[in-house]
Order: C-alpha cells, then structure tokens, then sequence
C-alpha cells in the first residue's frame, strides 16, 4: 500500500509542479527552479514507489468513491503499471533538469511557463492512466495526456510548421481517443460495467475490442501507417519534450495494447501473428525512412517509429506463446518487448537531450550543415555515440540485451516451442535487417553530425552544454551501460511484469536466467569493454606528438579541399534510400550541368512521409470537400436555425 | 583436460592462423594469373612491418579514428572465440551466442565505418556508406541461417548449431544445409570486400568499399586493421568450413586437421572465385545479397512445409 500512496503522492507533485512557476513574473529563473524542485521531488517519489513494487508480491489497490456514473476512481499498481511507470518518472525528472538550460525562463519569458505547466499535467495525467483500472478514469486521463501535449508540442506556436505538426498531432489524438471511447463502449455493453479486469471466459466481441484498442493505442504508440502525426511533432517540440514524447508518451500506446492484451485469457493466434507483422512492418519502414531524413530530429523521430515495432515483435511473440501455451516464449517476448520499453525510453531520451545540445548550440537542426562538433563538444558527442550504439543494439549496451531476448523468442519458437508458426524465422531476419539499418542510419548521423570538418558556418559556434544538461546525459548513458553489463539486475523486474501480464491465464514461468545467458553477457560485456580498451591505449601510446606528423586528410592531391566537399547525409543514405524507394518515393531536384563552365548546379533530396501526404492528407481533403455539401444547412439565419429547433422537438416527441 | 587443451589450441588458431588464410588466398590468386606471388607468410611480414612504423595522423580526426581499429579488432577476436573451429566445441558457448557473435562483428563495423567519417573525407565516406550498406543487407542471410539451423540441430548455440547440422538418415537437411552454406559463402565475399563486391588489392574508382575506408590509416592502427580483418575472414570461413564438414570420425586430433585441410579448401575456393569471376557492379551487388538472403529463405521455409 505504500507503494502506491508514494505513487500517488508523486503523481500529485508532479500536477502541481507547474504552480510555481505561473506564479513568478515571467522574466526571472525562480519559478522555473522552484518547479524543477517540485519535479524532482515528485519524481523520486513515483520512481521509488514503482520500485516498491517490485520487491512484494502483492498488487496494491486503491478505490475511491466518485460520483461520476459508471466511473470509480479505482488504481491498481501490478507489475505491468510499474513497469512503464519508472521511465515516466525517471524521464520527467531528468527532462526537466535538462530544461532548466535549455528552455531557460530568460530566454522563453514568453513560454517557458505555459511548457512547464503542461509538462506537470502531461506527466501526471500519463502515470494515472498507467494505474487506472476503471475505463471512465483512464480516458480522463488520456484525454488530459493528449490535450496537455498539444500544448507541449505547440510551445512555439507562432512557428507555421510547429502549428502544422501541431494540428496534425491533435486530429491524430482524437481520432485515437474515438477508437477508445468505441472500445469502452463495447467493453461496457459486453462486461456491464468499466472497471478493467481479465475476463473469464473469451467474449464473443473480443475481435471488435482487440481490433479497435490496437487501432486507437496503434495511433499513439506510432506503428507504421498510423504513425502519421510522430515525425513532425517530435520535429517541433523543443527536445527535452522530443525525448519525453519519444520516451514515454508513444509507450502509452505499447501499455493500452499490452493492458488490452492482459484482458483476454485465450487469443487466437492471428492476434500475436498480427502484432508480429505489424512490429515488422513499423520496424524495417520506421529505420528506412529515419534513413531518408536530414532533420536531426526528425531521424529521431522515426527511430521511435522503428523500435516500437521491436517492441511489438516481442509482445506479438508473447501473444502467440500465450495461444499455444508456450511459457518460454511469453517469458523472452515480453522480457524483450518491457525491456525495450525501458531501454527505448533510456536511449532515446539520451539522444534528444544530445541532439537538443547540438542544436542549442548550432542553432539548426539539419545535419547537412554541421560536421566536425566532436571537437567543440567533445562530451556530448561522447554521449551521442553510446547512444547511437545502443539504439542500434549492439553489446555490450542496453539495447542489445532486450533484442538478443526478442531473437531468443523467434529462435526458440522455430526450434522447439512453436514450430508450425511460419512468421518466426522470418522476423528474426527482419529484426537482423533493421538491426543492420540502424547501424548504417546512426553512422551517417553521428559521422555527419560530430565527425569531420565543418560542413557551414553553423557549426563554428558549437560549444559544451552546461552541467544542467550534461548530468541528465550522463545518468542516461550510465544506464544504457548499466543494464547492458549487467542484465540481471533487471531480470527480476521482467520477470513480475510478464507474470503480472498474464493474468487471464497464468502458466508457471521459468526464470529468465534459465532462457537467456544472463551470467555469461555480464562476462563478455566485460572482456569486450577491456579489450577494446586495452588496443585503444596501444594506439593511443603510439599516436604523433601533436607538433609531430599531423597532416591534412588525403585529398587526392587537390590543393584547395573545403568541408563541403565531404561527404554528406544524402549521399551516405543514397544507395539504402534507393532501395527502398518504392516505400520512401524520394523527392530530387537538381539542375543540370551544361557547358564547359558551368555555372552554379544545385542538388536536392527530399524523403517525404508517403502515408501523411500520399494517403492521409489526400483523403482528408476529400472528406472536407464532401462534407462542404452539409453546409447548405448552415445559412446564418436565425430563423433558419428555430425552424431545425421545432422540426427537431417535433421529430423527437413524435419519437417519444 | 581435454577442453582445456582445445581452448589452448583453439585460441592459438584463432590468434595465428588468419594471416595464413589471406597468404593462401593470394597464393591462389597468384598461380591464376601465372605469377609466383608473394610468400603464403607475406600478411606476418607485412604486419610486422606495420606494427614499426610511425603513424600519421590526421588533423581533422579525433580519438574515433583510432577506436574504429582497436574496436573491430577486439569484437573479431571475441567474436572467434564464439565460434567453433571443426567439431570441436567454442571455448565460450551459450544459448544465443550466435547473436553476440553477429552484433560482435557489427559493433566493429560502426566504428570502423564511423573512423572512416572521421577523416572528413569525400572518399571515406563513399567507402563507409558503401560497406553499412551492404552489410545490412547481409545480415538477414546470416540470422535465416541461424535460425535454420538452430531448428535442424534443436539447439541455439554455435557450437552444437554447426558441429553437425546434417544428418544422413535425412536427406532434406542436406539440401539444406548446403543452400545455408551457399548463402552464407556469399555473405562471407561480401562482408569481407572480396572479389565479386570488392577488391581487396585496390582502394581506387569503383572498388572503394573496405580498402578505401581505411585509407588514411597508418601504421600500427592499419596493422590492426588488417589483422583484424583477417580474423574476420577466418572466423566467416570457419563457419563455412563447420557446415560442411561431417561429423568426426576419428578423434579429437584427426578434426583439427580436417579443420585445417578446411582452412586450406575454402581459401583456393575463395581465390577460384576471385580470380575467375569479374567484380560486380556496385548497382548489382544487392542482388546478390538479396539472393543470399533468399537462398536462406528458400530453406527456412523447407523446413516449415
């Protein structure tokens, strides 16, 4: 019970944490401090308390009268909730130490008050749909979620494109609160009632909830073609919301499907089959596109469009071991898929605080004018690097802990435990693929980006970021390296979160130490690091004294090279671009060279995103236009409107 | 006693034999074209030299440049002592080893790929983007081929996957294995910028793929480059070599020569194919990994019926 009051308590902190601030005038720093004390404070709270849980095995309850019809305010916090609870508040806390510089009151009196406001009640309003147990409370609280990020993502409103990604992202939001209030709806007409709890028996409309919960969570959490309103939003959002958004608020969606999921005792296996290409889908587009960009943020964005499909792989894996009573394969694809959820939200939020660095120093977000900042930013790239490798899951950091536990799944499921299901090899080279993409998407970026010479004037102005923004860098990528070294310390997490998961129909789970080489990784992870280490000092030792043999790149004997004749972001991705062409249709312009002396030619590559405006934007369009004809009832007379009043009464007692 | 004795013997393979393996390519290549060539010993003397010599450097690189040769050395060897030479079992082995072992090699291959960014050169770039690009495309031959195997032999590690995946009394899993060892032969030519994706004697014009990414390496580092490389190639042929070996017959002892008459084999096979067969153009090369790939599709889904 503790745990969940200290929860709670957080949860109240963290609401109130944007008061002060409102409170100060609007040109000092000290309502902004006094939020980010709040902030802390409630998050160590809520962290501590979702820890707590983990160390019982009970599930602490919470029900409150409310006089709301239908709702109760009823909380429940299991193993599920506490898991996607602890990035919630580990990231809030961290977010707002890393905007106390770069969002600083002084230099955003015209907003950094409205941002932190909403900041407290996004956050808030996320941890309490993490623990609501009765459907009424839970759309309340997504609703806010959704509300209060609109305005996060809109802080610089008078930006055109920042009200263009803002107004996409809000059409996106309703349309996936409709698909809920429609699955409540028949969650309410099949159960009676709106208080969430498995069911006993599979419903006869279980279909129809499963269809309409991944649909409407799918538009949050960004799967593929729903994932239409992510990129610019995390684009425009200052980035310490990027990472919050890209960190937790897309997971809200992973946690209603795994939530939707823990309902069901008996899914058929479409389900996880579905899930599984989905992830797949979401996975290998999310990294093609991301290779396509030059908005450093907006290659950011679709790396969150990718690893939720990691992340969908390991649950659709779990869902199918749940239909074929397959305990190791929901042990390693929900261990993989929770795991993620953490990492992605670890690694990425590393990233957009690195990226965020990068940009407050350079003042642009487009990577083909930057290069050669490792020099003048020596730390942040340091952070940059560790978390470009450990997004693209490589040892011996934490991403490769969670993807080597979603490939255990798929190996073990073709090997042994689910042999007739054909997708599974075919998702373990999916996963190999993107896997491979990744690493040549975030060499060109942090290559681009940090390496080399300047490519632009922008980059000269780079310099190190203050220790408010250094410190939440540094906690992230000590956990990127922590949980890679030692996954066992986070085993014992996954395992009461899986087994929490399923609920419906229990099976008795084997230890994930027995199923993944937990111990031997620890070791390796280890030798790795010395080893490379040790070879790096060799060289190191050997390296010219810097009055000695230092030289100029090779440049083929050219006598004048510049930075701009470096190579750049669009030709690094050009060949992988153009093989995947028939998903990204790339946009070129160039001008053709012609005479002897040619004057000025221009090159330009541009990735569109084909489902925004070759699907999504066209049908709107239509729709608007077909809905113009309804607008002959709208005459602006006032006569017009009583006689609709009287036909209406007349029509309804007539009804009646 | 005995898996001491084969971890000491394996290690010392590991550690010594990879700069054969290139003399024996290149003795191949050399008899091909009717010259004598170089010594089968060259790649010793040749790092030998390298390890004396000074290092120039760059003024536009930073310590990533050095960490691209000291990563993708450490994560080839660690990766070598993954994998099993012969039937004789890795020295470390685990369930799910064989995904250490590929990401082993694709950490070396973002900080090789990232040193060659380094050097802010137009050249490198096109070498580095070239070489990620490639090896994704790999990679889903190899974890197909994985996945295969783990199914054929019911187990998920390297050793037991590749120690004898064909068994007689089935003919199908003959086939099989022989589509995987096709795929993954071809993934070995291309990971390791052989002959038909690259040309390993040349960084210039259409070749520019590993060569020319470690262009501006001197010295100790590019000795390490190329070390490190030749471990790579050997660990890639081992795997080979495993899947088509048949299971041992005569000892302990006896599997340590068949291993090595392995060695032997896949190196003139490997300098066959470079000698007989013209490069690839750049544009093609993804057909062929697509191919690979598909090979390794083609046997998963026998297996599935």
């Amino acid at each position: 019970m503790t745990s969940l009051n200290l929860v709670l308590a957080g949860i109240g902190a963290l609401a109130v944490s944007g008061l002060p601030a409102l409170a100060v005038r609007g040109n000092s720093n000290r309502g902004q401090q006094w939020s980010l004390a709040v902030t802390l404070a409630g998050a160590t709270m809520g962290f501590c308390g979702a820890l707590m849980v983990f160390g019982q095995d009970t599930t602490p309850e919470l029900t409150l009268p409310w006089s709301i019809p239908g709702g109760a305010f009823h909380v429940a916090l299991d193993g599920l909730s506490a898991a996607f609870l602890m990035p919630v508040f580990l990231l809030s806390g961290l977010g707002t130490l890393y905007g106390l510089s770069y969002w600083a009151q002084t230099d955003h009196p015209e907003n950094g008050r409205k941002l932190r406001f909403f900041y407290g009640i996004m956050v808030s309003a996320m941890a309490l749909l993490i623990l609501a147990r009765n459907g009424i409370l839970f759309l309340m609280a997504w609703e806010v979620m959704a509300l209060a990020g609109y305005f996060l993502i809109t802080t610089e409103h008078e930006k055109k494109e920042v009200q263009d990604a803002g107004w996409v992202y809000l059409v996106a939001a309703h349309l996936s609160s409709l698909l809920l209030f429609a699955f409540f709806v028949v969650y309410f007409a099949v159960t009676g009632s709106f208080e969430l709890q498995p069911f006993a028996e599979q419903p006869s409309a279980a279909v129809v909830l499963f269809l309409l919960a991944l649909t409407g969570f799918g538009i949050k959490a960004g799967l593929f073609p729903l994932h239409v309103w992510l990129p610019s939003a995390h684009a425009n959002a200052p980035s310490h919301i990027s990472a919050l958004f890209s960190g937790v608020v897309i997971k809200m969606g992973v946690y209603g499907v795994m939530r939707v999921c823990w309902l069901f005792p008996h899914p058929p296996l479409w389900w996880g089959s579905l899930l599984m290409a989905l992830g797949i889908v979401s996975g290998v587009l999310g990294v093609a596109f991301a290779l396509g960009q030059h908005d450093i943020k907006r290659l950011l964005a679709y790396h969150s469009i990718e690893n939720i499909g990691i992340i969908f792989m390991g649950l659709g894996l779990a869902m199918v071991g749940r239909t074929l009573g397959q305990p190791a394969l929901i042990a390693l694809g929900m261990a993989g898929a929770v795991l993620h959820v953490w990492n992605h939200g670890v690694f990425k939020a590393l990233l957009f605080f690195a990226a965020g660095s990068v940009i407050h120093a350079t003042h642009t977000r487009d990577i083909e004018h930057m290069g050669g900042l490792a020099k003048r930013m020596p730390q942040t790239s340091l952070m940059f690097l560790i978390g470009a490798a450990a997004i693209c899951g490589l040892p011996p950091l934490n991403g490769f802990i969670s993807e080597l536990f979603i490939y255990l799944g798929l190996f073990r499921a073709f090997a042994f435990d689910a042999r007739d299901w054909p997708l599974a090899p075919f998702a373990a080279a999916a996963l190999a693929l993107i896997g491979g993409l990744a690493v040549a998407c975030f060499v060109k970026v942090f290559g681009i980006v940090f390496l080399g010479e300047p490519r632009g004037e922008h980059p000269q102005r780079g310099e190190e970021s203050p220790w408010s923004m250094a410190v939440p860098m540094r906690v992230l990528a000590g956990l990127c390296f922590l949980i890679g070294l030692a996954p066992v310390v986070v085993v014992l997490y996954l395992e009461r979160s899986t087994n929490d998961w399923q609920l419906a129909a229990p099976l008795a789970m084997p230890g994930m130490q027995e199923l993944a080489p937990v111990f031997p990784l620890m070791l390796l992870g280890v030798v790795l690091t010395a080893a490379a280490l040790v070879f790096f000092a060799v060289l190191w030792r050997r390296k010219p004294l810097a009055d000695a043999a230092q030289i100029g790149t090779w440049d083929c004997g050219y006598i004048a090279p510049t930075g701009r004749m470096q190579y750049t972001a669009s030709s690094f991705a050009q060949m992988l671009v153009g093989l995947f062409a028939w998903a990204l249709t790339p946009q070129m312009s160039k001008t053709r060279c012609e005479g002897y002396w040619p004057k000025g030619v221009s090159f330009q590559s541009h990735v569109p995103d084909t489902i925004l405006d070759r699907l999504v934007r066209p049908a709107f369009h239509y729709a608007a236009d077909l809905f113009s004809h309804v607008r002959v009832l709208q005459q602006g007379r006032a006569q017009l409107y009583l006689v609709y009043i009287v036909v209406t009464l007349l029509t309804l007692l007539m009804v009646a | 006693m005995e898996t001491l004795l084969n971890i000491v013997i394996h290690s010392l393979v590991l550690v010594l034999m990879p700069p054969l393996l290139l003399g024996i390519i290149n003795k191949t290549k050399a008899w091909f074209a009717g010259r004598v060539g170089p010594p089968i010993t060259q790649t010793y003397f040749d790092l030998f030299k390298l390890i004396r010599k000074e290092m120039v450097l760059s003024r536009t690189t930073t310590w990533v440049f050095l960490a691209g040769p000291a990563v993708s050395l450490a994560t080839a060897v660690l990766a070598g002592l993954l994998i099993p030479f012969g039937s004789h079992a890795a020295p470390l082995s685990f369930a799910g080893d064989m995904i250490l072992a590929a990401y082993l090699l694709a950490l070396g291959r973002f900080f090789t790929a990232s040193a060659a960014l380094d050097t802010g050169s137009a050249f490198e770039g096109m070498g580095a983007a070239r070489e990620v690009t490639f090896s994704s495309l790999a990679e889903p031959a190899l974890f197909l081929g994985f996945a295969v195997l783990a199914r054929l032999t019911g187990s998920l590690s390297l050793t037991h996957m590749l120690a004898s995946p064909m068994s007689m009394e089935s003919a199908a899993s003959v086939g099989i294995v022989i589509l995987i060892a096709a795929a993954w032969f071809a993934v070995l030519l291309s990971e390791n910028s052989r002959i038909p994706v690259d040309d390993p004697n040349t960084h210039l014009e259409l070749t520019m793929i590993h060569e020319v990414m470690v262009l501006d390496h001197s010295g100790p580092a590019f000795g390490m480059i190329v070390y490190g490389g030749a471990v790579k190639l050997f660990i890639m042929s081992a795997t080979v070599i495993d899947l088509l070996t048949p299971v041992s017959v005569f000892g302990a002892a006896f599997d340590w020569l068949v291993f090595l008459a392995g060695v032997l084999v896949i190196g003139v096979a490997v300098g066959v194919v470079e000698s007989s067969i013209a490069r690839l153009r750049l544009v093609t090369v993804p057909k062929m990994l697509v191919s690979a790939c598909l090979l390794a599709a083609f046997a998963a889904a026998l297996l599935l019926r």
